[in-house]
């Protein structure tokens, strides 16, 4: 039941996103607070509904956007096994974890939103996408993801203590 | 020993003498005396009601301290409550002159019939320039409306929930509308692109156009009303070893900055796909 937490969680980042945020770009690009999120939820040492938030938050931008469903799907489950796996890899430095995930994350789903327009036979400029779009989206998700890991780190240790080996 | 008569000639004198300063006095004689002898005393009293004064101050300072304090506390906070006040006033305002700009737009194309709706935000995608409404299909509206503001075209409804829409923009890369260039009546075709920057293609050849004609919608495809504004042209691309003339345009309407648009919801998109030949396979 705690993953029920995600939905007024992940609503809440997603109206102050699409109210707020997308009113500040750089160059074209925007900030991906769900995917940043996400990430930041996959990596925490405890926590065992990284997918579910991931699913969550895939259905949340899919009813938004105009985006077709299957592109945040696709997308933001890319990103939850990459985190997952750099977890378990990265354990030990969880803001390098963070930072990497994130980067590779957006760099994914970014891909994925232009290979799925392209599919649609809507024409894409991919140098100049890359060059307004996809570099400034990540460039701002970095900049979202330190505070982001800190705020979900602490939601992390609320709902899911640590146990203590006696 | 003073006889009877003796103590009255005195007093009798005493008097005469009080009556005679009396009278010199009423009459304006004995003034320099007086200032003369009251001078050092109005001098005594200025001086210690002034060292006075300046111990109460000091000593009641304090008080007035706090009191004063208090007071531009009181004040500060009645500031602050004004200007948050005049903020929304001025908001409002604000509001109230685009309801009324789109009212005066409403009485201009008395036809149509308009429902008017806040933008309460965008597409998160930003390679999508779409944006989202609180209006929905509870207050009428329908797919494939169109959305203008007072100043020209926005988009039409691409989706709709019963308290919420979403418009794609004439700016989204996959917007295309049929319009009319004027004064040389050329029909052409606007798309929009991932920037948000507005071209024009398929402008024939022969078509004489130029910097600063106005591009209005056509009304071909069945998709907008014609006749509405849409922007202005800024650039012309003319070769002659192409089939087509293209151009830039610059939008009438500030996409940046939209806060309330109208959405026409008399008007029914025609659907022309089953008009279109389909390809014949060999």
């Amino acid at each position: 039941m705690k993953v029920l937490i995600a939905i007024p969680i992940l609503g809440s980042l997603l109206v102050f996103q699409s109210a707020v945020l997308n009113y500040f770009p750089l160059l074209y690009g925007t900030a991906d607070l769900i995917l940043i999120t996400i990430i930041a939820w996959a990596l925490q040492k405890n926590v065992q509904t990284a997918w579910q938030w991931g699913i969550i938050g895939a259905l949340f931008v899919g009813f938004v956007s105009e985006i077709p469903y299957f592109v945040p799907i696709i997308g933001y489950s890319i990103a939850v096994g990459i985190a997952l796996a750099i977890r378990q890899r990265i354990w030990q430095v969880p803001i390098l974890a963070m930072l990497v995930t994130v980067f590779i994350g957006s760099l994914l789903v970014n891909m994925v939103t232009m290979i799925s327009l392209i599919l649609q036979d809507i024409p894409i400029p991919l140098m100049q996408s890359i060059n307004i779009i996809v570099i400034p989206s990540i460039f701002l998700n970095l900049l979202f993801s330190i505070p982001l890991y800190i705020i979900f780190s602490d939601l992390a240790k609320w709902l899911y203590p640590e146990e203590l080996e006696m | 020993m003073r006889t009877p008569s003796t103590r009255s000639l005195q007093t009798t004198v005493l008097a005469l003498l009080i009556i005679g300063l009396i009278v010199l006095a009423l009459g304006g004689y004995l003034a320099p005396l007086s200032r003369l002898a009251l001078n050092p005393f109005v001098e005594a009293q200025t001086w210690l009601s002034t060292r006075f004064l300046a111990i109460q101050n000091y000593l009641n300072a304090p008080q007035d301290l706090a009191r004063l304090r208090s007071r531009n506390l009181e004040l500060e906070a009645e500031v602050s409550r004004l200007q948050a006040e005049i903020i929304v006033l001025k908001q409002q305002i604000s509001e109230t002159r685009v309801l009324s700009a789109l009212v005066d737009f409403a009485r201009v194309h008395p036809e149509n019939r308009y429902v008017a709706a806040a933008v309460i935000g965008r597409d998160p995608n930003p390679f999508l320039k779409y944006i989202i409404i609180n209006r929905g299909s509870d207050d009428g509206l329908r797919r494939s409306m169109p959305v203008v503001t007072q100043q020209g075209l926005v988009g039409r409804i691409s989706a709709v929930t019963a308290g919420a829409a979403r418009v794609q923009l004439i700016t989204d890369n996959s917007s295309s509308v049929n319009i009319r260039i004027e004064p040389s009546k050329a029909q052409a075709v606007l798309q929009g692109s991932i920037t948000g920057d507005l071209t024009l293609d398929l402008i024939p050849q022969a078509a004489t156009i130029e910097i600063g004609d106005l591009v209005l919608t056509s009304g071909l495809g069945g998709n907008y009303p014609s006749d509405i504004l849409v922007g202005q042209i800024t650039s012309v691309r003319r070769k002659e070893t192409d089939l087509f003339q293209g151009a830039a345009v610059q939008p009438v309407v500030d996409f940046a900055k939209l806060e309330i648009v109208l959405i026409v919801t008399n008007f029914q998109p025609v659907d022309i796909e089953p008009l279109i030949p389909s390809d014949i396979s060999p």
